[in-house]
């Protein structure tokens, strides 16, 4: 089944008196238990589809199923609610509120899901202990290194089971050890039956996913399969 | 319903976080708010005090009273054609007071003015009500030394002196005033009763405590040899019986004064009812104004958290893309905005409240008043409401935010 099926999507911002096709007719199916990379130079538009996939934005025309559901026209909560339900993101800067204890950041998605106390608390802690930080509950953000930042920000993701993972580039701040490491979380989490798409520019970053769709100018380039093979090292 | 109440309590926590983050700011801001509700809170306080002092005078006098007058006291009827009616007599009061059934007593009474004296001490212009004995039974007098004079007293025209508890203190200090002589112009009086304190100074020369009682045979005897005009007091039985008691006391005056059906009363009764018009008419006034005036230093503290709710939003700007990246609505992001600005000024209100209360304990030296449970209720609800409008608009900018706008902000 497809959990993401993009029909004729056009994206058009006005830029002063000229319009500007972020996005120009992309029809695009992600199936369930996919690990896509989404790559292009920049102004290609995969910002623009990152944002239109998970439900930031909304396409100009075009239709967009998620999971069956149209919601290419739905209002601003409608939209607030699906990301809160279906799509876990991760971002190249982490996003973390910074006042807020690595278990709290956690446990926000489920707040706003309106989920009882107890049982907010036992899924946060479970999925910061999938993510190996459950000796780091009570730290703040500042008090962690870079990469357990992000690892907090992919367990604020997966807290309520989403439909997609949405990471844009997710290692880009990080170093290349580090960097390595939660690619690994995530071809943890993809082996576990998650839908995960990544926004790299990155050749080796892309080379971990299944499949790689290829942007320029707001059109799909390339979409084309990964053979199962060895994954190559940075500056190969 | 139960999301409501987690997201209101998230919203609380991260207000409280970002209250205590950003300290100097908040407190500053804060101060605003202080300022303002302390000085509504006072004002409330100082108006509710000119009121009970207003209804202790009041009913120190006798609430349910009439009086008859020749004139009428608060009314736009001219004065000239007032003046121009026979007065009311002594004579006329005899025998209003054996037609009248209803009222619980009648009793004349004259004012004059005129200097106290008791060995050194003296109260110049002091203001004498004349009347009968009947007079004490139409008031709510205590005594604190004797009584008030006799029938025996009233019709033998004898010099016999009640005194008023400020007019006693003065004359006497600390001595026992029962039975000494004071002189009124002259003239020696024998004290044979001191009033308790009645309470209230809104009334100023009316008010009991700065008057003295004498027979009203002494002030036509002395004073006012020309017989001048008697006001009727008279005090119904209870205040359902005020308006039938004022009923007969207007047919038994138009008796008593020969009036013929077609004419018109030449004689007015008033009621307490005019005083209270005419205080509420200028007490109003001052009070609105006075509320408007302190309500203009709320506005400036509103007008401050406004500011700063504007400059909160602008910083978290990245944070309300976060949340609303992750699942939060407009009402959420509005509910929060709105819980801070509503918090910031729900402290100030409080702090506002707890100086207004210490800084009416020193009021209360001027005017017996004391901050009322309503006070606080609305100082409160004031306080509360002030955060919810001045956040408005700070909280609906940063809710209609653009999440891929406010998560790109740097």
């Amino acid at each position: 089944m497809n959990i993401i099926n993009f029909e004729n999507i056009s994206r058009v911002y006005q830029v002063g008196s000229e319009e500007v096709h972020a996005l120009d007719n992309v029809s695009l199916k992600i199936d369930r238990n996919e690990y896509v990379a989404i790559m292009g130079p920049s102004g290609s538009g995969k910002s623009t589809l990152m944002n239109i996939l998970g439900c930031l934005d909304t396409p100009t025309s075009g239709k967009y199923d998620l999971k069956g559901t149209d919601v290419s026209d739905m209002s601003d909560n409608e939209l607030a609610e699906v990301r809160n339900r279906e799509i876990g993101f991760v971002f190249q800067t982490f996003n973390l509120l910074p006042r807020a204890t690595s278990f709290h950041n956690v446990e926000l998605p489920l707040i706003y899901a309106g989920i009882p106390a107890a049982e907010r608390r036992a899924k946060a802690e479970q999925a910061l202990a999938s993510v190996g930080l459950k000796d780091r509950m009570l730290h703040k953000p500042n008090e962690l290194s870079g990469g357990q930042r992000q690892r907090v920000a992919v367990a604020r993701a997966l807290v309520v089971g989403p439909s997609i993972i949405l990471a844009d580039e997710p290692t880009g701040n990080l170093d290349s050890k580090t960097g390595e490491d939660i690619m690994a979380l995530f071809q943890e989490i993809y082996k576990l039956g998650n839908t995960i798409i990544l926004v790299t520019h990155e050749e080796y970053i892309a080379n971990h996913a299944k499949r790689v769709i290829r942007l320029l100018d707001g059109r799909i380039e390339s979409d084309r399969q990964v053979a199962e093979r060895a994954v190559p090292k940075r500056g190969n | 319903m139960r999301h409501h109440l987690f997201e209101w309590k998230e919203g609380l926590l991260i207000s409280l976080t970002a209250i205590r983050a950003n300290k100097g700011r908040s407190i500053l801001t804060m101060l605003g708010i202080v300022i303002g509700i302390c000085s509504v809170a006072l004002m409330a306080t100082a108006i509710n005090g000119i009121d009970k002092a207003f209804a202790n005078g009041i009913s120190a006098l006798g609430a349910d009273n009439l009086y008859i007058d020749k004139y009428a006291w608060f009314s736009d009827e001219d004065f000239f054609l007032m003046r121009n009616r026979k007065n009311v007599t002594m004579e006329q009061f005899e025998r209003f007071e054996k037609l009248a059934q209803l009222p619980l007593a009648v009793a004349p009474s004259i004012l004059t003015m005129h200097k106290v004296l008791a060995g050194d001490n003296y109260v110049e212009g002091t203001l004498m009500t004349g009347t009968t004995d009947g007079y004490v039974r139409t008031t709510n007098f205590n005594f604190a030394r004797g009584r008030f004079f006799s029938a025996l007293e009233s019709s033998g025209a004898r010099n016999v002196a009640v005194l008023g508890s400020e007019v006693a203190a003065h004359l006497f200090a600390k001595r026992d005033p029962l039975a000494q002589e004071v002189k009124i112009d002259g003239i020696p009086f024998r004290v044979v009763g001191v009033l308790e304190k009645q309470g209230s100074n809104m009334l100023g020369n009316f008010n009991p405590d700065n008057q003295v009682y004498i027979p009203i045979g002494t002030v036509f005897k002395y004073f006012r040899r020309d017989r001048d005009t008697v006001t009727i007091v008279v005090r119904a039985r209870n205040t359902a019986m005020t308006e039938a008691t004022k009923e007969e006391a207007i047919g038994m005056m138009r008796r008593v004064r020969g009036l013929l059906y077609d004419e018109k009363d030449d004689f007015s009764v008033n009621t307490q009812e005019g005083l209270t018009t005419e205080y509420d008419k200028v007490v109003g006034v001052i009070k609105l104004v006075g509320l408007f005036i302190t309500g203009l230093s709320l506005l400036v503290g509103a007008i401050g958290i406004m500011n700063i709710m504007f400059v909160s939003v602008k910083e978290r700007t990245r944070e309300i893309g976060i949340r609303k990246a992750i699942g939060a609505k407009k009402r959420t992001i509005m509910g929060q905005f709105l819980t801070e600005a509503a918090v910031i000024c729900l402290m100030g209100g409080l702090v506002g409240l707890v100086l207004a209360v210490l800084l009416s304990m020193l009021v209360n030296k001027f005017l017996p008043t004391s901050v009322q449970m309503n006070t606080v209720v609305l100082a409160i609800s004031i306080s509360l409401l002030t955060g919810i409008v001045s956040g408005l608009a700070p909280a609906w900018t940063a809710a209609k935010m653009d999440p891929v706008e406010a998560l790109r902000y740097e």
